[in-house]
C-alpha cells in the first residue's frame, strides 16, 4: 500500500527526473544549418514553385541559362548560355549553351532538356506560367516557338520584339530552371510531366541536390561536386523548419544552427553584443505600399493624393520601426532594377497637406478605412501613419485582418486604403511596370487584375505606355522610360510608395560565403564555409 | 409513494449498501442474484457497440457539416491560398475549378461525403497532398507528445492532489495548490521559451527544438512515425536517448500544465470524498490512512478523474500550436493553424474527423474504464 511518505518521495524524485542530461550542441564543420520558417514551402517543381522558400532552393538546386545580376541594375549574366544571337525582327532568339555543365547523375545538360523544361513549365499552367507566357507561348504554340537544333543549340521565337533585356531576365527567373529530361520523364504519371514525383525530388545541374524533405522539419541539401566553383568544404546544406524567431536566436547563440533568417530588429540588436555572432542586413525587392481605391470619390481626386504623400513620417517610421529592417523608396521599381529611381521627394510636411486638402474641398478633412495585414510590423507602420494622418485632418480607421483575408477584399475592390507588400515576380522593371501601371480593362470582370485595376484606376495611357517600355530595345532608353513612368505615377496615382525591405541576416562568425540578391532564388548557398 | 420515489430509494440503499461493502475492503461481494444467460449478455454489447457506432457517425457527420459551412462563410479566398496574389486569371480559374469551388455548395457537400464514404479525405490546397498522408506525417508527432504529457501529468498530477487533499489547509497543500495554478493559468508559449532559455540556451542540460538531432536523419527507419518506438524498434539506443532528449521539455512543459489540471481536481474530488460517510466507517473501524485515502477515497473519486484525464488526453491530442511552434514539433495543432489561415478546408476537414475520432474514441474508452472501475455503471 502506497504512503503518503512515499507518494511525498516520487514528487520530489518526478520534480527532477528530468536532471541534467549535458546535451551539447555544435553543428559538424561539414554540415551548414540554417533556420528559416518554412511555412511557404509546398513544393519543388520549378515549374510550379512560387513562394519565397520554394524558389529560394530551387536557385540551389538548379541552374537556369542566365543568373540575374546580383552586383548592381543591369542585364543579367550567362549561366548555362555561353552566346546567343538575336534576329533582325527582335523575335527569334538562337542560344548556344556552354560545355562541361552536368546534371546531378552526371548527364551532360543538353539543348533538349533546356527545350523540355522551358516547354514543360508552359505546358503545366501553374502559377508561375505566366512570367514565360507573356512572351506569346502557349501550350499550343511552345513546341514549335521552342525548339532544339541540336545538342548544344535551341532557338526561341518571341510574339513580340521585345527588348533583350526583358527576354533574358525572364529566362533568369526561378520557373525557367533547367530540369534533367530523362529523369523527369522516368518518373511521369498519368501524363504529368513528372510533376507529382519532381514536387519533392530534384533533377538538376546545380550546386546542391535534394538529399531529404521532411515536412515540417527540415530540407536537407547535398553538396553536387561536379559543379563549377562550388564550395567543397559543406557536404550538406540542412534547412530546419524553426518558425519562432525567439527560438532561433536560442539556437544561434548555442550553436545548434548556423544562420538565423527571421530574426527581428530587436532579436538582432540583442545578438550584436553576443559574441561569436555577426549580423548584417542587405536590400530585398520587396516594397511596402499604400493604395487608395479610385471608387472612393475623394481618394480620387489628385489633390487629396498628394496630401497624404505629405502627411507620412518616412523618415521617422525607418528610423523608429524598421531599423536595418527597410529604408525610405518612393517609386515602384525597388532599387537595384533597370531604371529604379533613387530620389525620395516626399517628406512630412502637415501644413501643406492641410493645404492640399482645403484645394481639394476636404478642408474639415474625412474619415477612410484601411485594411492592413495583422503582422506586427504592418501593423505598427500602419499606426503611425494613422497618427500622422491624424495631424493634417484624416481619420484612418485601420481593419486589420488575415493576410488572406486582407487579399480577398482587396482583391474583390471592396476597400478604401490598403496597406501591405509587393514583390516582383521576375527581376526586370516590367515586372512592378505590369502591377502598378498596366490596367487594361477596368471592369469587375476583367481577366488582368493588375495592382491598378484592384484599385480601379483606369489609365489607357499610362497602359500604353507601360507596354511600349517593354519593346525599347536600347537599355538606356528603356531604363529612361521606366524612369518618367514613376515619376508621374510618384505625382498622380493611388500608389503611395513607402519603403524598401531590407533582409536580416544573424550567423556565427566562422560562416562566410553567404550570397544574398535581390530576390529569394538570387540567395545562393554554393559558396559558403565554416 | 410514486414508483419512481420508491426507485430513488431503492437505488441510493442499494448505493449505501455497494458503499459500506467498499468500506469492509470488500470482504463480503454483492450476490448476483440473476446471471444473464450468454446470449443476453452479446444482444447487450452488441446493442452497446451499435449505439456507440451510431452515435460516433452522427457527430461526425454533424460536426463535419458545420465544418464544411463555416469554411464557405469565412471571408478568405481559398482559391489565392493555391495559386498565390499574382495568378494568372486562367490559374486562378482552373485552380478553382479543381478544387470544385465553381460549383454550387449543396454539390460541394455531397461530392465531399460521397468522397468520404470511399475513404478519399481529398487533398490539402495547401500542401498539395492527400489528407490522409499529411495526417499520417503530422498526428504521430503530436500523439507522442500528447501521450508522454499526459503520462507525466497522471504521475504528478494525481498524488499531488491526493496529498493535497490529505494535507488540506496545511503547507503541502499551499504550495500544492499555488504549483498547480502557476501551471493553470501560465502560457504553455511562454512556459517554453524560459524553458528553453534557461535548461537549453544556458545550462545546456536538454537538446533543443525538434523530434530528434540532425545526424540521425535517415538512421530510424518509419514504423510508427513515433520516434521513441520506431527508434527502440530499430535498436539504436542513441537515436532514442536523442530522442528523449528532445521530447523531454516540451513533454514536460504540456505535462505541467496537464498535472496542474489533475492534480487540482483531484484535490477537489478527494476532498468530497473524505467527508463522506464510508471515510468516516472506515477510519472507525481501524484502517489505517493510507488505505482509507488510496482505497477507499481515491477508489470513489477514480470515476470522475477518468474523465478529467481523457479530456485533459484530449484537448492536447488537438494539438498544442504554441508549444509546437516553440519547439519546432510538427504536430496536428501546426497543421491545423495554417490550414486555417489558409483556407485550406480539405485539411481542416480532415483533421476535425481526427480531433472527433479521439474524443469519440477517447469516451469510448472512459465509458469502458467506469464500467470496469464501477460495476454501477454497466
Amino acid at each position: 500500500m502506497l504512503s503518503l511518505k512515499f507518494v511525498g518521495q516520487t514528487l520530489v524524485i518526478a520534480a527532477v527526473f528530468l536532471g541534467p542530461v549535458n546535451c551539447w550542441s555544435a553543428t559538424p564543420t561539414n554540415i551548414l544549418v540554417m533556420a528559416k520558417s518554412l511555412d511557404d514551402l509546398i513544393t519543388l517543381d520549378p515549374a510550379e514553385a512560387f513562394e519565397f522558400s520554394g524558389t529560394e532552393i530551387i536557385g540551389n538546386l538548379y541552374d537556369r541559362l542566365f543568373e540575374a545580376n546580383r552586383v548592381g541594375p543591369g542585364e543579367p549574366t550567362p549561366s548555362l548560355a555561353q552566346s546567343w544571337s538575336v534576329s533582325e525582327d527582335g523575335r527569334s532568339y538562337e542560344f548556344l549553351l556552354k560545355e562541361g555543365p552536368v546534371f546531378e547523375n552526371g548527364r551532360p545538360v543538353s539543348a533538349f532538356d533546356v527545350v523540355f523544361s522551358l516547354r514543360r513549365s508552359v505546358i503545366l499552367n501553374k502559377t508561375p506560367s505566366f512570367i514565360l507566357s507573356q512572351l506569346g507561348f502557349t501550350k499550343q504554340n511552345v513546341g514549335a516557338r521552342v525548339r532544339a537544333i541540336d545538342a548544344r543549340r535551341f532557338v526561341l521565337e518571341t510574339d513580340r520584339d521585345y527588348a533583350p533585356s526583358l527576354v533574358m531576365n525572364i529566362l533568369s527567373s526561378a520557373m525557367t530552371s533547367i530540369v534533367d529530361r530523362e529523369v523527369v520523364l522516368a518518373h511521369e504519371q498519368d501524363g504529368d510531366l513528372g510533376h507529382e514525383w519532381l514536387r519533392s525530388h530534384s533533377a538538376g545541374s546545380g550546386p546542391f541536390r535534394l538529399h531529404r524533405w521532411n515536412v515540417g522539419e527540415y530540407v536537407m541539401l547535398e553538396a553536387n561536386h561536379e559543379y563549377p566553383n562550388a564550395s567543397t568544404k559543406i557536404e550538406r546544406f540542412v534547412i530546419r523548419d524553426i518558425r519562432e524567431p525567439a527560438t532561433q536566436r536560442l539556437m544561434l547563440i548555442r550553436g545548434d544552427i548556423d544562420i538565423a533568417r527571421d530574426l527581428g530588429p530587436d532579436q538582432i540588436a540583442a545578438l550584436a553584443e553576443e559574441p561569436g555572432i555577426a549580423t548584417w542586413s542587405a536590400p530585398q525587392a520587396r516594397i511596402f505600399y499604400m493604395a487608395l481605391n479610385q471608387k472612393n470619390p475623394i481618394l480620387a481626386l489628385t489633390q487629396v493624393q498628394l496630401a497624404i504623400r505629405y502627411s507620412i513620417d518616412y523618415q521617422n517610421i525607418v528610423r523608429h520601426l524598421l531599423p536595418g529592417r527597410a529604408e525610405v523608396h518612393q517609386a515602384f521599381l525597388p532599387k537595384g532594377f533597370i531604371g529604379a529611381l533613387k530620389e525620395t521627394p516626399f517628406v512630412l510636411d502637415t501644413a501643406r497637406a492641410r493645404r492640399l486638402l482645403i484645394e481639394a474641398g476636404h478642408g474639415k478633412g474625412f474619415s477612410i478605412k484601411a485594411d492592413v495585414r495583422s503582422d506586427p510590423l504592418a501593423l505598427q507602420i500602419a499606426q503611425a501613419i494613422q497618427a500622422s494622418l491624424a495631424e493634417a485632418g484624416i481619420v484612418m480607421d485601420l481593419q486589420p485582418g488575415d493576410g488572406k483575408q486582407v487579399l480577398t477584399k482587396y482583391r474583390a475592390r471592396r476597400h478604401d486604403v490598403y496597406l501591405g507588400y509587393w514583390g516582383p515576380d521576375y527581376l526586370d522593371p516590367h515586372s512592378n511596370a505590369a502591377a502598378f501601371a498596366r490596367n487594361v480593362n477596368n471592369a469587375n470582370d476583367a481577366v488582368d487584375k493588375t495592382l491598378a485595376w484592384r484599385n480601379s484606376w483606369e489609365i489607357p495611357d499610362i497602359t500604353r505606355r507601360t507596354d511600349e517600355a517593354t519593346l525599347v530595345r536600347d537599355p538606356s532608353d528603356r531604363a529612361e522610360a521606366y524612369r518618367k513612368l514613376q515619376r508621374s505615377l510618384q505625382t498622380n496615382s493611388p500608389f503611395i510608395i513607402l519603403f524598401q525591405e531590407r533582409a536580416l541576416f544573424a550567423m556565427r562568425k566562422e560562416v562566410t560565403g553567404l550570397e544574398v540578391g535581390l530576390t529569394a532564388d538570387q540567395i545562393r548557398y554554393e559558396r559558403v564555409s565554416k | 409513494m410514486t414508483d419512481l420515489q420508491r426507485n430513488s430509494i431503492g437505488s441510493k440503499k442499494s448505493h449505501l449498501s455497494q458503499q459500506s461493502a467498499h468500506a469492509r475492503g470488500n470482504a463480503a461481494e454483492p450476490a448476483l442474484l440473476i446471471r444473464p444467460s450468454f446470449i443476453v449478455r452479446l444482444g447487450f454489447c452488441i446493442t452497446r457497440v451499435a449505439r456507440a457506432l451510431a452515435s460516433i457517425v452522427v457527430t461526425i457527420i454533424g460536426l463535419l457539416l458545420v465544418t464544411f459551412m463555416i469554411g464557405r462563410v469565412i471571408p478568405v479566398d481559398p482559391v489565392l491560398a493555391v495559386v498565390g496574389d499574382q495568378a494568372s486569371p486562367e490559374s486562378y480559374a482552373a485552380a478553382r475549378a479543381e478544387m470544385g469551388l465553381d460549383q454550387p455548395l449543396l454539390v460541394q457537400v455531397v461530392m465531399y461525403f460521397g468522397k468520404l464514404g470511399r475513404g478519399d479525405l481529398g487533398t490539402s490546397t495547401l500542401t498539395r497532398r492527400p489528407i490522409v498522408e499529411d495526417i499520417a506525417l503530422y498526428f504521430p508527432a503530436t500523439l507522442e507528445l500528447a501521450t508522454l504529457a499526459t503520462i507525466f501529468g497522471i504521475i504528478l498530477g494525481i498524488p499531488a492532489g491526493v496529498y493535497s487533499a490529505a494535507r488540506r489547509g496545511r503547507l503541502p497543500d499551499h504550495v500544492i495548490r499555488i504549483i498547480s495554478l502557476f501551471g493553470y493559468s501560465m502560457p504553455t508559449f511562454w512556459l517554453g521559451m524560459i524553458g528553453l532559455l534557461v535548461l537549453y540556451a544556458k545550462l545546456g542540460w536538454i537538446a533543443g527544438p525538434g523530434r530528434i538531432d540532425i545526424l540521425y536523419d535517415g538512421m530510424v527507419p518509419t514504423v510508427t512515425r513515433l520516434l521513441l518506438v520506431d527508434s527502440l524498434l530499430a535498436g539504436n539506443f542513441r537515436a532514442f536517448a536523442s530522442a528523449c532528449a528532445h521530447i523531454a521539455l516540451p513533454s514536460a512543459i504540456l505535462g505541467y500544465f496537464s498535472m496542474a489540471y489533475i492534480a487540482r481536481m483531484t484535490r477537489s474530488f478527494m476532498i468530497d470524498q473524505l467527508t463522506q460517510d464510508h471515510i468516516v466507517a472506515a477510519r472507525a473501524k481501524g484502517l489505517s490512512e493510507g488505505r482509507v485515502i488510496w482505497r477507499h477515497a481515491l477508489g470513489n473519486a477514480a470515476v470522475p478523474l477518468v474523465t478529467v484525464v481523457a479530456l485533459s488526453y484530449g484537448s492536447l491530442l488537438e494539438g498544442s500550436v504554441l508549444t509546437e511552434t516553440v519547439f519546432a514539433w510538427p504536430g496536428l495543432g501546426l497543421y491545423l493553424t495554417n490550414a486555417l489561415l489558409s483556407a485550406d478546408m480539405n485539411a481542416v476537414l480532415g483533421a476535425t474527423i481526427v480531433i472527433g475520432l479521439v474524443f469519440l474514441g477517447l469516451n469510448l474508452v472512459t465509458d469502458a474504464i467506469y464500467s470496469w472501475i464501477d460495476p454501477r455503471a454497466k
